[in-house]
């Protein structure tokens, strides 16, 4: 039997299915990117009411000149041996009131985590790029801290319940009950090493 | 060989067009998904360090930008090469921060005016004398929550 057509039609119907097939697969794939950084707080500007005496061995100074080279508690430092040192001085709790902190308990440094201060002081001359990194580092010293009391009591870190605590996704996906404990976790491990870092005006010289 | 005589030469068969509105719909639906709005250009250099310990900035509605960087290639005849903040589309200097901020805020609806948050977009190699003017701006007009918006990696390749 002689064909008349030329070619046969190519059934065209299957191609809505393909096209929709590809289209859910990049929606699933594809995330809008979201910026991220280190959030901090900065001081207000009244100052408070009454001044506070707070002794010299609750405050653990950092300095950093235009160099980017850091004087630790006046001692030079190495960067990498910043997060160290800081964890140390936070959890010394030279008053033995801290039933959780595993420091030294040396009478020289930090009375308890809730009156352990870090203070970070800059040159106006300062890269910025170093100032992220001491940054980072003062707060992962907070957070390995924060780590390793959530993973003692909850079994997990505490930088994974903040994150389920502050996405939004989750509002929609826990239960009230749920949510509210979760914040009450977080919230318990976060009193337990308050992060008390302050910003001092930048030097000139 | 009555099965293949029938062959018209030269004649090309027609490629049926019916699905080309499906792929043009499928390509559409690819860039819409993908593609993210920009609010302003950059003027500035804008390499951000690296952090670990990072947080994301979750609802954009409640997030006033602040660029700072050198200015980049085509605006460095004009402005010079040390860093400059960005506001917007123009480059602004230190005391308009304050301002910029309260009018930022005031576009916002009632609800959000109080927990809005600042992000700090700075190039790795700008001073800290500008960011603690800036940092001193912000606290004259009660805006207390920054964000110092980084990468992800390593902290230590900043000072390479």
């Amino acid at each position: 039997m002689p064909r008349r057509k030329g070619a046969p039609e190519v059934n065209a119907g299957s191609m809505a299915d393909i096209a929709f097939l590809l289209l859910i697969f990049f929606l699933v794939t594809t995330t809008i990117e979201t910026d991220a950084g280190l959030d901090r707080m900065l001081p207000p500007m009244e100052p408070p009411e009454e001044d506070v005496v707070i002794k010299q061995k609750n405050i653990f100074t950092v300095n950093i000149n235009k160099n980017g080279q850091l004087l630790v508690e006046d001692e030079l430092m190495d960067l990498k041996g910043l997060r160290k040192a800081a964890m140390d001085f936070l959890e010394n709790g030279a008053d033995g009131t801290c039933n959780y902190c595993k420091g030294r308990k040396d009478p020289a440094s930090s009375d308890n985590p809730s009156k352990a201060i870090i203070s970070l002081k800059n040159d106006r001359e300062t890269k910025y790029s170093t100032y992220i990194t001491v940054q980072n580092e003062l707060v992962g010293a907070y957070n390995d801290l924060r780590n390793r009391e959530a993973q003692r009591i909850f079994g997990r870190s505490f930088v994974e319940m903040e994150g389920e605590y502050l996405d939004p996704k989750n509002k929609d996906l826990f239960t009230a009950s749920q949510l509210e404990k979760l914040k009450d976790d977080v919230k318990r491990i976060q009193d337990m090493f308050p992060q008390k870092l302050s910003e001092a005006e930048t030097t000139s010289n | 060989m009555a099965k293949f005589a029938k062959k018209k030469d030269g004649d090309l068969p027609a490629v049926s067009t019916a699905s080309l509105p499906d792929i043009v719909f499928m390509l559409l639906f690819f860039f819409m998904t993908v593609t993210t709005m920009k609010d302003s250009s950059l003027l500035v250099e804008n390499t951000l360090p690296n952090a670990t310990e990072i947080k994301k900035l979750e609802k954009k509605d409640r997030v006033v930008y602040i660029y700072v960087g050198k200015p980049t290639q085509e605006y460095q005849k004009v402005f010079g090469t040390e860093p400059k903040i960005q506001l917007n589309d123009k480059f602004a200097n230190v005391d308009e921060v304050g301002s910029y901020i309260l009018a930022e805020r005031a576009k916002k609806p009632q609800e959000l005016q109080n927990v809005l948050t600042t992000a700090l977009k700075v190039d790795k190699n700008a001073n800290m004398g500008l960011i603690a003017d800036i940092k001193q701006q912000l606290r004259e007009v009660n805006a207390l929550k920054v964000n110092y918006t980084t990468y992800e990696g390593n902290a230590f390749n900043n000072l390479q």
